[in-house]
């Protein structure tokens, strides 16, 4: 049994899964529109919690934000499940399948049996899509992937059942009734306007304040904590910036995509000109990850070096406040 | 970014034949989805970090043959847990699991809690009362 399903791949799992979902669906939107409209860019700091021994940041809401955000924006409706019962959950995947309807997982990446083992982490917010069933094997569309792959039902049960932070429960969700008519520039306006106010938000360590919040973090941290503890700070710093599903840049150049898109249906120029510097933003966020992975490499004793890459951290958070102040005006 | 400078470094994902997708602008300044085969900056950042995963875990052998620390500690760094997610896996509270990672309170488990130990990380009774660090 295989459904007719499109594989796209994609630079990030859970709009991927979104995107190729509802082309299914008879919705065309694309990956950084999916974004766009989900408010995807974003920054926090949460020194309180620690990830593999850092504090950790992030460039993107918390995992299932952009597909409750873009079903609520675009009128469409979720059907979700999770489970107790192994048993239960291949139960109703095979019964989803069997009704022609391909279906989003949430599973843990830790045992995906087609991921290099420097990805294998405990991560469990990751998606996919089921798109079939042939013999024990199930067809996977994972969307970071560039093509379509096979889990026995045995590996897909473990990954559906991985456990801690996030646990998934065998979590399964599909788009239900898709509205004929789609107000796309009203989703597209709801979208930008809760990601300024996001990244202008008066709190210290969330969006541009967070960004200028960590540059002054950088300046402390070499005498406060050592030269090894702030370059494994550093490190996790570039890793969630960079790592596979951001498109590159801390999604910085996902949502540049989708300014350029939604310029041309929004009938707005201004919005591609913000795009630019959007590309430019990004652009500094790269130069930020060369210098800081040379700082720790060298095993630089010098403060100064991270005087100067706080400097660009700091260059980052001013451009950051003035795109978002624009974009506030452009979409007014 | 341009699309003739997203970097096409040799990485782990390129080791497996995955290229990842990276969103640039081509010639016109249109975007558009290119393949990355991995950027050494971010390799660096990632080996940064299994590098202290590995020094964590030797410090933890360390620990386990000067008879502080339970095989538990050993296994379940060696697959990159933590006690959050171990005490998901063997049903335990958390309180419970870093208790059972001292070496003392491991030695006096009875089998029913060590089974789910083992169960949990796929090896052994025996694999996991004598590991071979």
């Amino acid at each position: 049994m295989k459904i007719n399903f499109e594989h796209n791949q994609s630079a990030h799992c859970e709009n991927g899964v979104v995107s190729n979902l509802l082309n299914y669906n008879g919705l065309k939107v694309s990956e950084p529109m999916v974004f766009g409209i989900a408010s995807g860019v974003f920054f926090i700091y949460i020194p309180f919690v620690k990830v593999n021994f850092a504090p950790m940041f992030s460039f993107r809401p918390v995992p299932g934000f952009i597909f409750s955000r873009v079903s609520k924006r675009l009128g469409f409706k979720i059907k979700r499940h999770k489970f107790k019962s192994k048993e239960k959950a291949q139960q109703t995947l095979d019964a989803e399948l069997s009704k022609n309807n391909p279906v989003g997982l949430q599973v843990g990446v830790y045992n995906l049996t087609y991921f290099p083992d420097e990805y294998r982490f405990h991560f469990n917010a990751h998606n996919l899509v089921v798109y079939g069933k042939d013999g024990d094997d199930y067809l996977i569309s994972d969307p970071v992937m560039q093509e379509v792959t096979t889990l026995s039902s045995k590996e897909l049960e473990k990954v559906r059942f991985a456990k801690g932070p996030f646990a998934p429960n065998g979590h399964i969700y599909y788009p239900t009734e898709l509205p004929k008519d789609i107000d796309l520039k009203k989703a597209i306006t709801k979208g930008i306007k809760q990601a300024y106010r996001h990244m202008l938000a008066p709190v210290p360590i969330v969006g541009f304040r967070g960004i200028r919040f960590v540059a002054k973090k950088i300046r402390k941290w070499p005498d406060k904590i050592g030269i090894k503890k702030t370059n494994h700070y550093l490190g996790q710093l570039v890793r969630m910036q960079e790592e596979i599903g951001t498109g590159g840049g801390g999604f910085r150049f996902i949502f540049a995509a989708f300014l350029q898109e939604a310029s041309v249906i929004m009938e707005n120029p201004r919005l591609a000109e913000l795009s630019k510097e959007m590309t430019a933003i990004g652009d500094q966020w790269r130069d930020f990850a060369i210098d800081a992975s040379r700082l720790y490499k060298n095993r630089s004793r010098e403060t100064d070096a991270y005087n100067k890459i706080a400097d660009k951290l700091d260059a980052i958070a001013l451009a950051e406040r003035a795109f978002f102040l624009d974009l506030k005006k452009a979409i007014k | 970014m341009k699309k003739e400078d997203v970097p096409q470094d040799e990485s782990s994902l390129s080791k497996a034949n995955i290229k990842e997708v990276v969103y640039a602008v081509d010639k016109d300044g249109k975007y558009g989805k290119t393949l990355s085969s991995g950027w050494d900056a971010k390799t660096i950042a990632l080996n940064e970090s299994l590098e202290l995963i590995e020094e964590q875990l030797k410090d933890t052998i360390q620990k386990i043959k000067d008879g502080e620390l339970s095989p538990i500690a050993y296994y379940m760094e060696l697959q990159r847990m933590d006690v959050v997610v171990l005490s998901g896996y063997v049903g335990l509270w958390q309180w419970k699991v870093k208790r059972h990672l001292k070496a003392k309170i491991f030695r006096k488990l009875n089998e029913k809690i060590l089974s789910k130990y083992a169960e949990a990380f796929e090896i052994s009774l025996e694999e996991l009362k004598n590991p071979k660090i």
